[in-house]
């Protein structure tokens, strides 16, 4: 369950940000969460529901998350080919060297505030 | 041109299009008392949507990561280990793969060639620090209480506190678990995957993030092989398909089987930290 003190880092971003931006409320929160990154959305959901109760900046706010698909760049294709997990072989060749391109994010891409 | 609803420039034949009417759609109350030739948009909100109520609202866009935090914190560890020569390696595993056992050896083998320190980490007790305290080198227990995993942070904390020596090799003996610690850099010079041939070899398909992470696989406990049904070579071909750079080594901590070649590899690594320092220094 590290989803629970990634959710506590995203409420420290979002306090930090606060304080920067001048904003005392923060409505939604979208985040950008590759495929392959660590992070089960659901826990998410879930942890974000406990940490922002009870903190008047994010008291109500909505958890918005984006999925980024997978991919990978075959080393023997010299193509770029979809990946669902690390243990995916290349669609194309069966081969495993890949070299993962998109789908390990896990940011906080933009919220809605005032 | 009103996103909500669509109406705005278009116009329909024979109808001037004023906006004071009271235009009712969808239940909601919608006021257009805006002016078309000076829009103005409180909110440069959600796809430019524009809904009454919410005109104090703003996007920021911030692009941060997530764990920005912790690797801001594991980016201090690494260059105070490095201006130290510390060389730190971040020791994961499941529960009972024999990590402590392993340190304790490694502890007792290398103690008087130079210096060593632990970091314990465990939700509860101080049984991991005390027996490699009883080896005769420095050990701090981080107790993580809910946690799973061992952050930049507690680290950061724990080397305030725990006293160690220029050009030592520092383990950090993580939570055991094999899925959490995978995300956490610590500031580490390699995450060190310990796996017991008592478990199953598929460990690295079914745990891929950890073993991605890793730079070396242990398989430990080789003494008891004969009486398992491990297959070394699937597990290592295994473990590759996730990260084919992982280097691979093979023991026995409790016959000191294969030792040799982990306690070189520490060796060699201490001391390419340690010449980095020198080199800072001179």
């Amino acid at each position: 369950m590290h989803e629970m003190s990634l959710t506590e880092g995203v409420v420290r971003i979002l306090e930090q940000q606060a304080e920067t931006h001048g904003f005392t409320r923060v409505k939604t929160v979208w985040l950008e969460i590759g495929e392959l990154s660590t992070v089960i959305p659901e826990s998410m959901e879930f942890c974000f529901d406990a940490v922002a109760r009870g903190n008047p900046l994010t008291e109500g706010a909505r958890l918005e998350i984006i999925r980024i698909p997978g991919t990978a760049w075959c080393m023997e294709c010299s193509e770029s080919v979809a990946v669902t997990s690390r243990i995916d072989l290349c669609p194309k060749c069966g081969g495993a060297r890949l070299a993962v391109t998109t789908g390990e994010e896990m940011r906080i891409k933009e919220m809605e505030v005032e | 041109m009103c996103t909500v609803c669509g109406c705005g420039e278009s116009k329909v034949e024979g109808h001037s299009h004023s906006h004071g009417h009271g235009h009712h759609h969808h239940g909601h109350d919608h006021h257009h008392d805006h002016d078309h030739d000076h829009d103005m948009h409180f909110g440069h909100g959600i796809a430019g949507v524009h809904v009454p109520g919410l005109s104090q609202s703003r996007i920021v866009q911030i692009e941060r990561d997530i764990l920005g935090h912790n690797n801001d914190h594991a980016g201090r560890n690494r260059a105070w280990l490095s201006r130290r020569g510390v060389f730190a390696l971040n020791l994961v595993s499941s529960p009972g793969s024999g990590k402590t056992t392993l340190l304790c050896r490694t502890a007792l083998a290398l103690k008087d060639r130079f210096p060593l320190a632990v970091i314990e980490g465990d939700q509860q007790t101080s049984f991991d620090a005390d027996r490699i305290r009883a080896t005769g080198i420095p050990a701090l227990q981080v107790n993580t209480g809910k946690g799973c995993h061992l952050d930049a942070h507690m680290v950061e904390t724990a080397l305030e506190r725990l006293d160690i020596a220029p050009d030592s090799v520092l383990f950090i003996e993580n939570v055991g678990n094999l899925v959490c610690p995978a995300a956490f850099d610590l500031g580490e010079a390699y995450k060190v995957a310990i796996l017991s041939v008592t478990e199953g070899e598929d460990k690295p398909l079914k745990y891929p993030d950890m073993f991605h992470a890793a730079g070396m696989m242990i398989l430990n406990k080789t003494d008891l092989l004969p009486h398992c049904d491990f297959d070394v070579e699937r597990c290592i071909a295994f473990a590759r398909r996730v990260n084919p750079d992982i280097v691979v080594l093979q023991l026995s901590a409790r016959t000191g089987e294969g030792m040799d070649e982990w306690l070189a590899w520490i060796t060699e690594g201490r001391r390419r930290m340690a010449a980095h320092r020198k080199g800072l220094a001179g």
